[in-house]
């Protein structure tokens, strides 16, 4: 139940905060998902869907963060092997 | 797909292990919340490939698993009535019952629903005005947004055949409970992203303070897990506790503010039995007396459906707290399996027993 794949927003439609929806793409599963609780989401965002509700934009600055942290790492280590001059 | 597949890439998993290999000088315990994440964990052997002095234990994160008995009860009652048309999403079903689950009242003739998303359930109640429509609303924080509009939207249509029966239930007073047992033997958490996604992080400052435990917001694909174990045993190693957050790209701190401000509206804190656990203070939602009109257990007379006790085989309370891994129950694999399970852990896709069922079998 709190499992959830990104989808992405292919279209919005309806003004109403209330009731506006958009068709989500899940790797070419499509399905209508209301976006009442995403007053900012757009087309082509992706988002986290949970019983059909949209409730967070994937942030793209954010996505690499793991692999930043694993590079970071790396150089951690690296500084610590250094031998000393 | 893209945002999925890049975070099971096996390379980066395999540095990210050989980073918590070379960190790692002590004995740790720590507890994933979420269900979803122990069958991520089960599914790609993360465990396995962890150092020895590293154990996961898999907490109470199932909302299908966490039911109460005596709710089961009452849905197989409600869905038993001529008249009345029982909606719920797929995994409460098979979840045993004292004599039967939903799925046996749907073969026997009963009007039982699968429905992807509770608007659905308002639909079915909309299209069918002469028939009752009882939506079985559980969950974490992450149905509750979506059950707190279907009622919201029901009571602004005048819907008078609509009703919730709920067994809501919330993350951060089991992660209390579980702290606060004499047993306890958890030293760090990784906190379930996507219920962070909803409420964000804020809940978690005064319990990392009050039980000095890291608590990290982990996601759900190995690299987030990989990701979230380094960082929540830096903390460890370190000796320090306090909440990060390792799912940047879905959770922010605040959560989803206009989400919290419905369920809010809509419902309210109350104390909830949990299935195998018991009584924890706070850690349920219930309509509002606004709402009332809307809640299943007000409309219906179900004084009939008593209270029995849980099988006295099944040890899924000690599973759903992490006090004993689900191979070490005498029932697991044999008479309890997921085609005849004795408990819901056996029965749900965040169940730990039928993730060791499905990705162990030992």
């Amino acid at each position: 139940m709190c499992l959830a794949v990104p989808g992405k927003i292919l279209s919005t439609t309806g003004d109403d905060p209330i009731t506006r929806s958009g068709r989500v793409s899940f790797g070419g599963v499509v399905k209508e998902v209301s976006l009442a609780y995403l007053p900012e989401a757009k087309a082509d965002d992706y988002v986290i869907v949970h019983a059909g509700f949209a409730l967070s934009i994937v942030d793209e600055a954010e996505a690499t963060a793991v692999f930043e942290y694993l590079t970071q790492l790396a150089a951690e280590d690296g500084e610590e092997q250094e031998p000393a001059p | 797909m893209k945002y999925l597949d890049e975070y099971r890439d096996p390379d980066a998993a395999r540095r990210s292990l050989d980073a918590i290999h070379a960190l790692v000088t002590r004995p740790w315990t720590l507890m994933e919340v979420c269900g979803g994440q122990t069958h991520a964990i089960l599914k790609f052997g993360l465990d396995e490939l962890l150092p020895p002095q590293v154990e996961l234990l898999h907490g109470p994160g199932c909302p299908v698993c966490v039911t109460p008995l005596e709710k089961i009860d009452r849905a197989i009652a409600l869905a038993s009535r001529p008249g009345v048309i029982f909606c719920s999403f797929g995994d409460m079903l098979r979840v045993p019952g004292t004599d039967r689950d939903l799925l046996a009242v749907k073969a026997a003739g009963g009007d039982v629903r699968v429905v992807y998303s509770p608007l659905d359930a308002v639909k079915i109640a909309r299209d069918n005005p002469a028939r009752q429509v009882v939506f079985f609303a559980v969950g974490f924080e992450t149905t509750a947004p979506g059950n707190a509009m279907a009622v919201y939207r029901a009571k602004a249509e005048g819907l008078a055949n609509f009703s919730l029966l709920v067994s809501h239930v919330l993350v951060p007073p089991a992660l209390e409970a579980i702290l606060a047992s004499a047993s306890c033997r958890v030293q760090g958490f990784l906190a379930a992203g996507h219920v962070c996604a909803v409420m964000g992080y804020e809940e978690y400052f005064p319990i990392s303070v009050r039980y000095r435990v890291p608590i990290v917001v982990t996601g759900f694909e190995p690299l987030d897990i990989l990701m979230g174990i380094h960082m929540c045993l830096t903390q460890l190693e370190e000796g320090r506790a306090e909440v990060e957050n390792q799912y940047t790209r879905i959770v922010r701190q605040e959560g989803n503010r206009p989400a919290q401000l419905l369920v809010s509206q809509v419902f309210e804190v109350v104390d909830r039995p949990w299935r195998g656990i018991g009584p924890i203070p706070g850690s349920g939602l219930s309509l509002r007396r606004e709402y009332w009109d809307f809640d299943a257990e007000r409309r219906f007379d179900l004084t009939a459906v008593g209270l029995t006790p849980e099988p006295a085989e099944c040890r899924s309370g000690e599973v759903l707290q992490g006090l004993i891994k689900p191979s070490e129950c005498a029932a697991f694999g044999s008479r309890c399996t997921p085609e005849h399970p004795l408990g819901a852990t056996m029965v749900s896709s965040e169940g730990a027993c039928a993730a060791y069922f499905r990705h162990r079998r030992q």
